[in-house]
């Protein structure tokens, strides 16, 4: 079984954890200024990358407190697991793909479909 | 004591064709591409051509044709969603499978063996008999029936109440069933062949050719090809096509695993589902027990899962059919499954005006083979979509009417 290094606990196995989704969405800045569109894409739409993505965990059976990972979904490696707050060392551009900028400016399908 | 000879397994099945298809060499343009080799994907170019007349399409597949999820899933066919238009899809869907062998001119051994959802807890029990009422007001059938309808159904399924998760009952829908699917997908092919359309495997869809608003065709490992209207049939690797042209989609791709036995005599005569357990077993044909768990917890593309899933999973095929104890396990695998926040597919047309998008099946596809194949090759012949598949647009998740079968109906596909 896979370990994962909890950054409090250490390398525990995986049964021990949750998956908790995309990892660095922050919650809108102007919520009440958000149109339908700007809600469904933070609410429904997470990235889903083939290759490395930050992630939120939790150690549901240990010491019940989350963190993030970064991890690859090919191969299900964990990079590195970081702690609420920190930043991994590990950096790349693309593992932040939603940007505030993403949130306020959503793709075209939602603003044409609206209209 | 004379020795009976002893039955050689699958020897009642037809014999394995040879050569069902042309694999021709991509032209520089057609007038439909469809991106992914699978069932929906051959489906889809089959009721182009019997449907709307559209024989100029190439079906994009960038390994072996039907190798993807079509070659993981464990078989199940039904239609007893809650939903009205989750029902009136997959119904529609069924009743195309009754008489697809005709259609295609082909064996797809499909046996309407029937299904049992069964139920574990009173708020499963609940759950069930508000589907069942659900699924009669829709005309499909359905029947609630106790644990000894379940015992008489399958004789194999242990009702006793001392189990961890005792079986209170289960709904029953006698015209589910199963079919091979390796059978369907040659079916759907051959018959597109035949009509023109050019079947490309090993060719990998890299990304789009676009001028303003619309795409005019794909790039590929081999070549560009242009294309009238381009069709998505990608499962879990949709959202890799769409995010070169920065469409987002709400999938996360997941790894489903399943599992075979070894063969065995014909033992288990019905399909059984459990959602509180997370097992769905029935036997194929030539007699492996088949049996699918839940989704692992996290995303991935590495099309294979965890061991305890699998180990969950068997724990509870034990409990749940104790002769099960005695078979060995032949193989496990696993396929990259695009869930939805809805547990609901998407499609239709995409901000690209001749792009349209099926994906987001989930767990759940293969049941719904050729109903997509009809309402998708409608959707791209007129630019408007099916009326069956209306309700499961993109921009449902924007104007919040879900299609919410997650906790409604069987989750489990």
């Amino acid at each position: 079984m896979q370990l994962i290094d909890c950054p409090w606990c250490g390398c525990r196995e995986e049964i021990e954890f949750s998956y908790g989704g995309q990892a660095h969405i922050p919650y809108p800045d102007n919520p009440a200024e958000l149109n339908d569109t700007q809600w469904a894409h933070y609410v429904f739409f997470r990235s889903n990358p083939k290759g490395v993505c930050a992630e939120r965990w939790v150690h549901s059976a240990g010491c019940r407190r989350w963190f993030n990972a970064l991890r690859d979904t090919c191969t299900y490696h964990f990079i590195e697991t970081y702690r609420i707050g920190e930043s991994p060392s590990f950096t790349s551009a693309s593992l932040f793909p939603v940007t505030e900028s993403q949130v306020s400016v959503p793709t075209e399908a939602g603003d044409r479909k609206t209209q | 004591m004379p020795m009976t000879k002893p039955r050689t397994p699958g020897a009642e099945l037809p014999a394995h064709p040879t050569f069902l298809w042309e694999s021709p060499t991509p032209k520089k343009r057609y007038d439909v591409v469809i991106v992914g080799g699978g069932g929906h994907g051959l489906a889809t170019a089959h009721y182009l051509v019997k449907n709307h007349g559209i024989t100029d399409i190439a079906v994009i597949e960038r390994g072996w044709l039907a190798g993807g999820n079509m070659a993981r899933n464990t078989t199940i066919i039904r239609s007893n969603y809650l939903w009205d238009q989750s029902t009136a899809l997959y119904e529609y869907a069924l009743q195309l499978w009754e008489g697809l062998e005709d259609d295609l001119e082909y064996p797809i051994l499909f046996s309407q063996r029937g299904v049992l959802n069964l139920a574990h807890t009173l708020q499963e029990v609940r759950d069930s008999h508000r589907r069942v009422e659900a699924n009669k007001l829709n005309g499909v059938d359905a029947e609630w029936v106790d644990a000894d309808g379940v015992r008489e159904l399958c004789p194999l399924v242990n009702t006793s109440r001392d189990i961890r998760y005792p079986v209170l009952g289960a709904t029953y829908q006698p015209r589910a069933g199963i079919a091979k699917h390796d059978y369907v997908a040659w079916g759907f092919a051959r018959k597109a062949s035949a009509a023109g359309v050019h079947l490309i495997q090993d060719t990998s869809v890299t990304g789009f050719l676009t001028t303003g608003n619309r795409v005019t065709g794909i790039r590929t490992n081999r070549s560009d090809i242009s294309a009238g209207r381009v069709a998505l049939a990608a499962a879990g690797l949709t959202s890799t096509l769409t995010d070169t042209l920065g469409i987002r989609v709400p999938i996360q791709s997941r790894p489903l695993q399943a599992l075979v036995s070894e063969l065995l005599e014909p033992v288990h005569p019905t399909v059984v589902m459990s959602n509180a357990v997370h097992l769905y077993v029935s036997q194929a044909h030539k007699g492996e027990l088949v049996m699918g768990a839940g989704v692992d917890s996290y995303t991935g593309y590495g099309q294979r899962g965890a061991f305890h899933i699998i180990e969950r999973q068997m724990a509870a095929a034990v409990e749940l059919f104790p002769v099960f104890a005695r078979a060995h396990l032949l193989r496990s695998w696993a396929g990259t499954v695009d869930v939805t926040p809805d547990a609901s597919p998407i499609v239709g047309p995409t901000p690209y005006e001749n792009l349209f998008l099926n994906c987001g099946w989930g767990t759940g596809g293969f049941k719904a083979t050729p109903g997509l194949g009809v309402a998708f090759a409608h959707t791209i012949a007129t630019g408007t979509p099916h009326r069956l598949v209306a309700p499961f647009s993109l921009d449902r998740f924007v104007s919040g009417r879900l299609v919410d079968e997650h906790g409604a109906a069987a989750v489990a596909h």
